[in-house]
Protein backbone atom coordinates (compact mmCIF):
# COMPACT_ATOMS: atom_id res chain seq x y z
CA UNK A 1 0.00 0.00 0.00
CA UNK A 2 2.74 2.47 0.89
CA UNK A 3 5.22 3.48 -1.78
CA UNK A 4 8.85 2.48 -1.54
CA UNK A 5 10.83 5.31 -0.06
CA UNK A 6 12.83 7.06 -2.74
CA UNK A 7 16.49 6.19 -2.74
CA UNK A 8 18.08 9.56 -2.24
CA UNK A 9 21.50 8.40 -1.13
CA UNK A 10 23.90 8.91 -4.00
CA UNK A 11 25.59 5.63 -4.67
CA UNK A 12 28.79 5.36 -6.66
CA UNK A 13 26.88 4.81 -9.86
CA UNK A 14 24.60 7.84 -9.74
CA UNK A 15 26.96 10.51 -8.45
CA UNK A 16 26.49 13.71 -10.33
CA UNK A 17 27.97 17.17 -10.47
CA UNK A 18 26.00 20.04 -8.98
CA UNK A 19 25.63 22.76 -11.60
CA UNK A 20 26.06 26.37 -10.53
CA UNK A 21 22.87 28.42 -10.78
CA UNK A 22 21.72 32.01 -10.67
CA UNK A 23 18.19 32.50 -9.34
CA UNK A 24 16.44 35.84 -9.74
CA UNK A 25 12.88 36.77 -8.87
CA UNK A 26 10.94 39.68 -10.27
CA UNK A 27 7.31 40.62 -10.05
CA UNK A 28 6.09 38.18 -12.67
CA UNK A 29 8.14 35.10 -11.94
CA UNK A 30 11.47 33.46 -11.33
CA UNK A 31 14.39 33.21 -13.73
CA UNK A 32 16.85 30.40 -13.21
CA UNK A 33 20.12 30.12 -15.11
CA UNK A 34 22.18 26.96 -14.83
CA UNK A 35 25.66 26.23 -16.15
CA UNK A 36 25.51 22.89 -17.96
CA UNK A 37 28.53 22.85 -20.26
CA UNK A 38 28.68 19.81 -22.51
CA UNK A 39 24.95 19.16 -22.42
CA UNK A 40 23.01 19.38 -25.66
CA UNK A 41 19.24 19.78 -25.93
CA UNK A 42 18.51 16.07 -26.34
CA UNK A 43 20.58 15.24 -23.28
CA UNK A 44 18.73 17.64 -21.02
CA UNK A 45 15.98 16.38 -18.73
CA UNK A 46 13.60 18.75 -16.99
CA UNK A 47 10.93 17.31 -14.75
CA UNK A 48 8.35 18.80 -12.45
CA UNK A 49 7.03 16.32 -9.91
CA UNK A 50 4.52 17.91 -7.60
CA UNK A 51 6.36 20.91 -6.27
CA UNK A 52 9.85 19.64 -7.12
CA UNK A 53 11.75 20.78 -10.18
CA UNK A 54 14.49 18.42 -11.30
CA UNK A 55 17.22 19.42 -13.73
CA UNK A 56 19.35 16.64 -15.15
CA UNK A 57 21.85 16.84 -17.95
CA UNK A 58 24.21 14.30 -19.43
CA UNK A 59 27.52 15.45 -20.83
CA UNK A 60 27.82 14.38 -24.44
CA UNK A 61 30.66 12.16 -25.52
CA UNK A 62 33.69 14.40 -25.54
CA UNK A 63 36.36 11.81 -25.88
CA UNK A 64 37.61 10.29 -29.06
CA UNK A 65 39.48 7.19 -30.12
CA UNK A 66 42.44 6.41 -27.94
CA UNK A 67 42.22 9.54 -25.83
CA UNK A 68 44.20 9.20 -22.63
CA UNK A 69 43.32 11.62 -19.87
CA UNK A 70 46.17 13.68 -18.51
CA UNK A 71 44.35 16.01 -16.19
CA UNK A 72 40.64 16.18 -15.44
CA UNK A 73 38.68 18.66 -13.37
CA UNK A 74 35.35 17.44 -14.71
CA UNK A 75 35.12 13.76 -13.91
CA UNK A 76 31.46 12.88 -13.86
CA UNK A 77 29.33 12.89 -17.01
CA UNK A 78 26.13 13.99 -15.26
CA UNK A 79 24.70 17.20 -13.80
CA UNK A 80 21.79 17.03 -11.38
CA UNK A 81 20.06 19.50 -9.14
CA UNK A 82 16.54 19.83 -7.83
CA UNK A 83 14.54 22.67 -6.33
CA UNK A 84 11.28 22.87 -4.43
CA UNK A 85 8.94 25.42 -5.91
CA UNK A 86 6.35 27.35 -3.99
CA UNK A 87 2.64 27.39 -4.68
CA UNK A 88 2.37 30.70 -6.42
CA UNK A 89 4.59 29.53 -9.29
CA UNK A 90 2.78 28.22 -12.32
CA UNK A 91 4.68 25.08 -13.26
CA UNK A 92 2.52 24.43 -16.30
CA UNK A 93 3.93 27.51 -18.01
CA UNK A 94 7.64 26.94 -17.53
CA UNK A 95 9.74 28.07 -20.48
CA UNK A 96 13.18 26.60 -21.02
CA UNK A 97 15.98 27.52 -23.36
CA UNK A 98 19.39 25.85 -23.66
CA UNK A 99 22.12 27.70 -25.50
CA UNK A 100 25.89 27.23 -25.33
CA UNK A 101 25.52 25.08 -22.25
CA UNK A 102 23.48 27.63 -20.32
CA UNK A 103 19.95 26.62 -19.32
CA UNK A 104 17.59 29.56 -18.99
CA UNK A 105 14.36 28.68 -17.17
CA UNK A 106 11.49 31.06 -16.72
CA UNK A 107 8.89 30.09 -14.13
CA UNK A 108 6.00 32.55 -14.11
CA UNK A 109 3.79 33.19 -11.15
CA UNK A 110 0.16 32.11 -11.18
CA UNK A 111 -2.04 34.58 -12.88
CA UNK A 112 -4.33 36.10 -10.38
CA UNK A 113 -7.96 35.26 -10.95
CA UNK A 114 -9.01 37.69 -13.62
CA UNK A 115 -12.08 39.71 -12.64
CA UNK A 116 -14.74 38.58 -15.04
CA UNK A 117 -17.41 40.80 -16.41
CA UNK A 118 -20.74 39.14 -16.17
CA UNK A 119 -23.12 39.88 -18.95
CA UNK A 120 -26.57 40.74 -17.82
CA UNK A 121 -29.16 39.18 -20.09
CA UNK A 122 -32.23 41.21 -20.69
CA UNK A 123 -35.16 39.33 -21.96
CA UNK B 1 35.26 29.90 31.17
CA UNK B 2 37.72 30.42 28.38
CA UNK B 3 38.18 27.92 25.52
CA UNK B 4 41.30 25.89 25.91
CA UNK B 5 44.44 27.39 24.45
CA UNK B 6 45.70 23.93 23.64
CA UNK B 7 45.30 23.20 19.98
CA UNK B 8 44.62 19.50 20.12
CA UNK B 9 40.93 18.68 20.38
CA UNK B 10 39.70 15.71 22.30
CA UNK B 11 37.03 13.10 21.88
CA UNK B 12 35.25 12.35 18.63
CA UNK B 13 36.05 15.73 17.07
CA UNK B 14 39.68 15.31 17.94
CA UNK B 15 39.84 12.05 16.06
CA UNK B 16 38.26 13.56 12.95
CA UNK B 17 40.55 16.54 13.11
CA UNK B 18 43.59 14.31 13.34
CA UNK B 19 42.34 12.20 10.43
CA UNK B 20 41.79 15.31 8.34
CA UNK B 21 45.29 16.56 9.07
CA UNK B 22 46.86 13.23 8.26
CA UNK B 23 44.97 12.96 4.98
CA UNK B 24 45.99 16.50 4.14
CA UNK B 25 49.61 15.59 4.76
CA UNK B 26 49.38 12.71 2.32
CA UNK B 27 46.96 14.03 -0.31
CA UNK B 28 46.64 17.73 0.32
CA UNK B 29 48.11 20.77 -1.31
CA UNK B 30 51.41 20.62 0.48
CA UNK B 31 52.07 16.97 -0.22
CA UNK B 32 53.44 16.93 -3.74
CA UNK B 33 54.43 19.62 -6.21
CA UNK B 34 51.59 21.24 -8.13
CA UNK B 35 51.93 22.86 -11.50
CA UNK B 36 53.08 26.42 -11.11
CA UNK B 37 50.17 27.47 -13.32
CA UNK B 38 47.53 25.36 -11.67
CA UNK B 39 44.34 26.98 -10.45
CA UNK B 40 42.47 26.14 -7.28
CA UNK B 41 39.34 23.99 -7.35
CA UNK B 42 36.34 25.71 -8.84
CA UNK B 43 38.25 27.86 -11.30
CA UNK B 44 36.37 28.95 -14.39
CA UNK B 45 36.48 27.40 -16.89
CA UNK B 46 37.11 23.85 -15.69
CA UNK B 47 39.67 22.05 -17.84
CA UNK B 48 40.12 18.49 -18.96
CA UNK B 49 43.29 17.64 -20.82
CA UNK B 50 44.01 14.41 -22.62
CA UNK B 51 46.33 13.15 -25.31
CA UNK B 52 46.46 10.73 -28.18
CA UNK B 53 49.68 9.76 -29.97
CA UNK B 54 48.87 12.39 -32.60
CA UNK B 55 47.42 15.27 -30.60
CA UNK B 56 46.78 16.96 -27.31
CA UNK B 57 43.11 17.65 -26.57
CA UNK B 58 42.03 20.39 -24.20
CA UNK B 59 38.38 20.78 -23.15
CA UNK B 60 37.39 23.98 -21.39
CA UNK B 61 33.94 23.93 -19.81
CA UNK B 62 32.91 27.53 -20.42
CA UNK B 63 29.17 27.91 -20.93
CA UNK B 64 27.62 31.20 -21.99
CA UNK B 65 30.68 32.85 -23.51
CA UNK B 66 31.04 34.44 -26.91
CA UNK B 67 33.58 32.35 -28.84
CA UNK B 68 34.59 35.37 -30.90
CA UNK B 69 35.72 37.16 -27.77
CA UNK B 70 37.86 34.40 -26.27
CA UNK B 71 41.59 34.68 -26.79
CA UNK B 72 43.27 31.36 -27.32
CA UNK B 73 47.04 31.69 -27.61
CA UNK B 74 49.85 29.19 -27.79
CA UNK B 75 53.20 30.59 -26.88
CA UNK B 76 56.31 28.54 -26.18
CA UNK B 77 54.33 25.48 -25.25
CA UNK B 78 51.85 27.24 -22.98
CA UNK B 79 48.22 27.31 -24.09
CA UNK B 80 46.31 30.24 -22.64
CA UNK B 81 42.57 30.87 -22.69
CA UNK B 82 41.43 34.33 -21.73
CA UNK B 83 38.07 36.02 -21.94
CA UNK B 84 35.23 37.54 -20.06
CA UNK B 85 31.78 36.34 -19.14
CA UNK B 86 29.26 39.08 -18.51
CA UNK B 87 27.34 38.78 -15.24
CA UNK B 88 23.69 37.80 -15.25
CA UNK B 89 21.86 41.05 -15.64
CA UNK B 90 18.58 41.18 -13.79
CA UNK B 91 16.04 42.27 -16.35
CA UNK B 92 14.22 45.39 -15.24
CA UNK B 93 16.35 46.02 -12.21
CA UNK B 94 13.49 47.36 -10.16
CA UNK B 95 12.25 44.95 -7.54
CA UNK B 96 14.45 42.04 -8.54
CA UNK B 97 15.55 39.73 -5.74
CA UNK B 98 18.69 37.72 -6.33
CA UNK B 99 18.53 34.47 -4.40
CA UNK B 100 21.55 32.73 -5.84
CA UNK B 101 24.51 33.95 -7.85
CA UNK B 102 26.79 30.95 -8.07
CA UNK B 103 27.75 31.28 -11.72
CA UNK B 104 31.14 32.89 -12.05
CA UNK B 105 31.37 36.00 -14.17
CA UNK B 106 34.02 38.49 -15.07
CA UNK B 107 37.43 38.06 -16.64
CA UNK B 108 38.92 34.59 -16.68
CA UNK B 109 42.26 33.24 -17.73
CA UNK B 110 43.63 29.72 -17.60
CA UNK B 111 46.91 28.34 -18.80
CA UNK B 112 48.05 24.83 -19.54
CA UNK B 113 51.59 23.75 -20.18
CA UNK B 114 51.74 21.44 -23.20
CA UNK B 115 54.38 18.81 -23.93
CA UNK B 116 57.38 19.83 -25.99
CA UNK B 117 56.36 17.97 -29.10
CA UNK B 118 53.26 20.00 -29.97
CA UNK B 119 53.12 21.68 -33.32
CA UNK B 120 51.85 25.27 -32.94
CA UNK B 121 50.92 25.36 -36.60
CA UNK B 122 48.27 22.71 -36.14
CA UNK B 123 45.79 24.06 -33.62
CA UNK B 124 42.02 23.79 -34.01
CA UNK B 125 39.41 25.20 -31.69
CA UNK B 126 35.69 24.50 -31.63
CA UNK B 127 32.92 25.72 -29.33
CA UNK B 128 29.88 23.53 -28.86
CA UNK B 129 27.28 23.30 -26.08
CA UNK B 130 29.42 25.47 -23.85
CA UNK B 131 32.60 23.42 -24.23
CA UNK B 132 35.61 24.93 -25.95
CA UNK B 133 37.53 22.05 -27.51
CA UNK B 134 41.10 22.79 -28.54
CA UNK B 135 43.09 20.24 -30.43
CA UNK B 136 46.83 20.63 -30.92
CA UNK B 137 48.69 18.33 -33.26
CA UNK B 138 51.92 16.71 -32.17
CA UNK B 139 54.99 16.47 -34.30
CA UNK B 140 55.81 13.28 -36.17
CA UNK B 141 58.55 12.32 -33.75
CA UNK B 142 55.96 11.80 -31.05
CA UNK B 143 54.28 8.93 -32.85
CA UNK B 144 55.54 5.62 -31.55
CA UNK B 145 57.64 3.92 -34.19
CA UNK B 146 58.04 0.26 -34.64
CA UNK B 147 61.67 -0.75 -34.89
CA UNK B 148 62.33 -3.74 -37.10
CA UNK B 149 64.97 -6.21 -36.08
CA UNK B 150 67.46 -7.07 -38.79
Amino acid sequence: MSNQPQNTTPSRSNRAMVPRVDVLEDQTGITLLADLPGVSKDQLELKVDGDTLLIKGTVGALTQEGLEPTYAEVRLPLYRRSFTLSRELDTSRIEANLKNGVLNLRIPKQQHAQPRRIQVQVN
Amino acid sequence: MYPSLQSHASGVFGDFERLRRELDDVFGLGASPTSIRSAGPGAFPALNVGHTPASVEVYAFAPGIDPDKVEVTLDRGVLTLAGERPPTAPEGSDKVSVYARERLSGRFKRAVSLPDDVDPERVQARYQDGVLHISIGRREAAQPKRITIQ
